[in-house]
């Protein structure tokens, strides 16, 4: 991991989870799995982060919740999607009050599958992200020269 | 009310992991009123026993909540059981305490943490959860799953223990149990966690009582309610009492889920010297649920009530749950009133919210 230019700070929302998926995303965050020691942060601010991790499928009321922090997070961001829920509803995709997976309402660009989740294939989730993240600071830096040429 | 501020507090806030909406509404520092607003988590769970069938739906019923996963699967299991009239046999019966105490203790280790968290002592939450992982190690190997453990279904269980494995399970859990009594000395007697907690948040045992609080948010107010003295499972053959502290705060509320932890060690020991041999299911094929049950067990949080209705077809009339963070909302509120803005993480906090139980 030595090539991270920058530490990524994560911001967490448990949107229509079980609960499951977000105790294995905080088991990464604790020591046995530890992702602070690669520079990862979990952060509460959305306007700090770079990654967001998003657990369970979306329901009305956390649709507004899962946009609004999307809204106010700073470009250049990633969204990781952990779950069998995040990702398509999972055994929940039949429930009258679930619209299915986070792409529903935003953007996902990795998917972590599993129910629940393993924190192995969530650090793997959150590595692929970074690969992501450090190809659109690029070209917004690129975009941004553009511009002033 | 000229003078008041509205503060929203949640639904996404770093103390909590999962989303609660409550309205502060504040005189100063001071809480006036809290209003809570939930719905964040609703997926409609109870309707899916109408597209599963009653054997699949134990997985949905484990999947209630991903902390108490295997207490939800064991109370589903144990109504369809009763209803059909299925006698399970010993050992899975015992195997069922055990996984039962087990998921207690990792739950209780984590709201340790959680609230070490709140508290602002970053180092205590971070050995909860290193003990923890212990208790998730010896989680995988004997049932395959590390917070939903899949191995209770209607008739027993999906997967024996070998007695070999029990064995070593022992001397597992007297490690880990070890290594936790080095931390619960910091929840006990540490100033800092004294500061934050003794005094916050009391609630008096005619409050809770009043106000339906479950669990050891009831314990903690010098009620001795346990579901299960009920003797379910192997819990009537077993030799243990409730916990109870007098206080009524939050660091009375911290203080039984410490010393739950090593009476659920105590409890795991128990069923390990009592385990039976032999089978550990038996066959339901061909048989169907009908009637009404309605049965209660004790979960990490507290009274959890089921209530189960079927019409001998191969969906469930109605399944019904009422868990134990919904009961202990309506204590929290009042708990609310009048406390310090700064107080408010900690105090939601020790009743330790599922919100995922609550809403389903
Ligand atoms: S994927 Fe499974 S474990 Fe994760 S939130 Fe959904 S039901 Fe729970």
């Amino acid at each position: 991991m030595s090539f991270l230019k920058k530490s990524p700070w994560v911001l967490h929302y448990a949107a229509t989870s079980c609960n499951g998926c977000d105790i294995e995303l905080l088991a990464c965050l604790t020591p046995l799995y530890d992702v602070e020691r690669f520079g990862i942060v979990n952060t509460g601010n959305p306007k700090h982060a770079d990654i967001f991790l998003v657990t369970g499928s979306v329901n009305e009321e956390s649709r507004k919740v899962v946009e609004n922090l999307y809204a106010q997070m700073p470009d250049p961001k990633v969204v990781v999607a952990i779950g069998a829920c995040a990702l398509s509803g999972g055994i929940f995709r039949d429930a009258y009050n679930v619209y299915g997976g986070i792409d529903q309402v935003i953007p996902v660009d990795v998917y972590v599958p599993g129910c629940a989740a393993r924190p192995e294939s969530i650090i793997d989730g959150i590595v692929r992200s970074l690969d992501i993240l450090e190809q659109r600071a690029k070209e917004r830096k690129r975009q941004r020269k553009m511009v002033a040429l | 009310m000229s003078n008041t501020t509205i503060v929203p507090f949640g639904p996404q806030h770093p103390v909590l992991p999962e989303p609660i909406h409550l309205d502060l509404e504040l005189d100063d520092e001071r809480v006036v009123q809290a209003l809570p607003s939930i719905g964040y988590v609703h997926r409609g769970l109870e309707l899916l026993a109408e597209r599963h069938d009653f054997i699949e739906m134990a997985n949905v019923a484990e999947r209630i909540c991903g902390i108490c996963s295997f207490i939800h699967g064991q109370g589903y299991c144990q109504g369809i059981e009763q209803l059909m009239g299925v006698e399970v046999p010993p050992r899975a019966v015992y195997l069922r305490t055990i996984w039962g105490e087990i998921s207690r203790i990792q739950s209780h280790l984590l709201w340790l943490g959680l609230s070490a968290d709140a508290l602002g002592y970053e180092s205590l939450f971070q050995h909860s959860w290193r003990i923890r992982e212990m208790l998730v190690d010896v989680i995988e190997e004997t049932t395959g799953g590390r917070v939903i453990f899949g191995v209770c279904k209607v008739g027993g269980l999906r997967k024996n223990v070998d007695d070999a494995v029990l064995k070593a399970v022992r001397g597992r859990m007297r490690d880990i149990q070890t290594a936790f009594n080095e931390i619960a000395d910091v929840f006990r007697q540490d100033p800092t966690v004294k500061k934050r907690t003794v005094g916050v948040g009391v609630l008096t045992a005619e409050d809770a009582h009043i106000l339906g609080a479950v669990g050891p948010v009831l314990r903690g107010s010098g009620v001795a309610h346990d579901t299960r003295k009920l003797g379910y499972a192997a819990f009537g053959e077993l030799d243990w009492e409730p916990v109870v502290e007098q206080e009524g705060d939050c660091y009375a509320r911290c203080i039984v889920r410490v010393r739950e932890i090593d009476q659920s060690f105590d409890i795991i020991a128990q069923c390990l010297d009592r385990m039976p041999a032999g089978e550990v299911e038996v066959s339901v094929k061909g048989k169907r649920p009908k009637g009404e049950a309605m049965f209660r067990l004790e979960q990490p949080r507290g009274e959890v009530c089921y209530y189960i209705s079927a019409d001998g077809k191969k969906n469930l009339a109605r399944f019904r749950v009422r868990t134990p963070t919904f009961a202990n909302i309506a204590p929290l509120v009042h708990m609310l009133k009048g406390c310090e803005l700064a107080d408010v993480p900690v105090i939601v906090l020790t009743i330790d919210p599922c919100v995922s139980c609550t809403e389903r």
